[in-house]
């Protein structure tokens, strides 16, 4: 959206977030979130309505959780908030067509396959990948044209995380592309116009031909030595060995969006971001030591996943209101990296903060994000390689947001680099 | 005041006062050692602040709970021994005056 455009439409958000009645809220609507406008409903929930429940929504009634200690509360308690009875979107997967994976797991089952994965993205991986990411974003930006607009998302934030995801799972690298395809069916809202799937049974077959690809690689790889690729990995792990067809694909899809879709969209948000605050870029400039601290905030500032869903195992009582067994509790991450008590000036970007990693963009307890220190690292050689080679990049369009209440994408940004 | 060696990963020793009451993690904070990350701020929830115990130490600081939350949170982090624990959980107290902790090589 254009930046003019877009500050009278927060004008209008700020009325009516103030004004209409609590009991008609519903932030499950992804207009909010497609033209970003949510910020003055969640102030609002924070300072009069913390734990709040949604009546009517297309998803059902469910309760909104929006304080940062709220969120980290529900999130570690798995014993009653679930991922296991109902998923972990405001949006149910219809039953038949259901993909389990370990983000919609309980312990012990999640922990099982959690396990198989991890070290793929354990710190001394890391090191071991760590020249291979540095030498490809080198070459791209090396080849990003100067004096002239392009796409930032197209150019530079989809190659390197669908290069990377490429590696991870040791996928033929021509084919690459359809990686970052399947990520976003697996995401898309069949209500978006511009959705690659415009139905449940649509995205449903896509994904299964994505299982159908990486099966056979997959047959391969349970054939060869283990080696250090996820297929491998999930091919040999005594938890992911046997999985039926759609744990197959509700895993695929998992590993696939989580290593894509977060850090492309932050890829795209932290350079946003930069420019918005001509200040905070300027600082990075002449000191492009506080690259540590600038990737946290930015993960922090983008906020890449915008909820999360548990369903209550037990009644509870909580932050003063009685949960029942079975309602969905829906946490706003969104809302809780804005909560001024748990953050210094939320709502300023500063790239230089304290504490900067205490955020909840990766959320906390067991169903942590597995790849976090990876997504960092992506991040962080990205922005140093920027540093080294271009003393500006100006972004000359407002940013395109997907349609979604989920994953808070950005779908292009027009930036120019100067000649 | 009790106090506490951090050693990094690559050798580097810190030796810092931590007061009594005041978590392990906490010390290492407030004192910028690097090599603690406490993504969580101290809710045993990210599992960033893992440590590994000398052995001299270990009976007196103890082994997570069975089956409690640090146990499976530190189920998730790389490179785990036996003597590893969060160092989130671990509250100083006048005995452990002395403690040396390790820093693994990376927090995840």
């Amino acid at each position: 959206m254009d930046v003019s455009l877009h500050d009278s439409a927060l004008e209008n958000a700020k009325r009516d977030a103030w004004s209409r009645p609590l009991d008609s809220y519903d932030m499950s609507n992804p207009d909010y979130y497609q033209n970003d406008t949510y910020f003055p409903y969640f102030d609002r929930l924070r300072a009069e309505a913390p734990v709040h429940y949604t009546r009517d929504s297309i998803y059902g009634p469910f309760w909104n959780v929006v304080r940062y200690k709220d969120i980290m509360a529900v999130e570690t308690n798995h014993q009653v908030f679930s991922s296991e009875i109902g998923g972990i979107q405001v949006e149910d997967q219809p039953k038949n067509l259901a993909r389990p994976s370990f983000i919609r797991m309980d312990p012990p089952k999640h922990d099982e396959q959690r396990k198989v994965v991890s070290p793929i993205v354990a710190p001394q991986n890391l090191l071991n990948m760590e020249p291979l990411i540095r030498e490809r974003t080198q070459n791209l930006l090396a080849g990003l044209p100067r004096g002239e607009k392009f796409d930032w998302v197209e150019n530079v934030s989809v190659p390197l995380t669908t290069m990377m995801l490429a590696t991870l799972f040791d996928f033929p690298f021509e084919e690459r592309a359809q990686l970052t395809y399947w990520s976003d069916v697996a995401i898309a809202n069949v209500r978006d116009p511009l959705s690659p799937v415009k139905s449940e049974e649509e995205r449903f077959d896509e994904l299964k031909k994505m299982a159908e690809r990486m099966s056979a690689l997959y047959n391969e790889r349970q054939k060869q030595a283990p080696k250090f690729d996820l297929l491998s990995m999930l091919a040999h792990g005594a938890a992911t060995r046997d999985m039926p067809l759609k744990e197959f694909m509700g895993n695929l899809a998992l590993l696939i969006v989580g290593g894509n879709d977060t850090t492309r969209n932050s890829m795209t948000g932290g350079l946003k971001a930069l420019a918005e605050n001509p200040d905070e870029y300027r600082k990075l400039r002449e000191n492009p030591g506080l690259v540590d601290k600038l990737v946290p905030e930015v993960i922090r500032w983008v906020t890449p996943v915008i909820h999360m869903r548990r369903t209550a195992s037990q009644d509870i009582e909580f932050g003063g209101q009685q949960i029942k067994a079975g309602d969905k509790v829906v946490y706003w991450y969104v809302s809780g990296n804005r909560d001024p008590e748990a953050i210094e000036e939320p709502n300023r970007f500063i790239i230089d903060r304290a504490r900067p990693r205490q955020h909840l963009s990766f959320g906390f307890g067991i169903h942590r994000c597995v790849g976090n220190r990876l997504a960092e690292l992506q991040l962080k050689i990205l922005w140093e390689e920027i540093l080294a080679r271009f003393p500006m990049i100006e972004v000359t369009s407002g940013t395109e947001r997907i349609y979604s209440n989920f994953i808070h994408g950005i779908r292009s940004m027009k930036v120019r680099i100067p000649a | 005041m009790p106090n506490v060696t951090y050693i990094e990963h690559n050798g580097t020793a810190h030796a810092v006062d931590v007061p009594v009451g005041t978590s392990v993690m906490q010390g290492a904070v407030d004192n910028n050692i690097p090599g603690i990350d406490a993504d969580c701020g101290g809710e045993c929830a990210c599992a960033t602040c893992h440590v590994y115990i000398e052995p001299e130490w270990e009976a007196l600081v103890g082994k997570p709970a069975e089956g409690g939350m640090e146990a499976s949170m530190l189920s998730f982090a790389a490179a785990t021994q036996e003597n590893s624990r969060l160092s989130c959980q671990i509250e100083m107290r006048a005995e452990l005056d002395g403690l040396v902790v390790r820093m693994p090589d990376g927090q995840h």
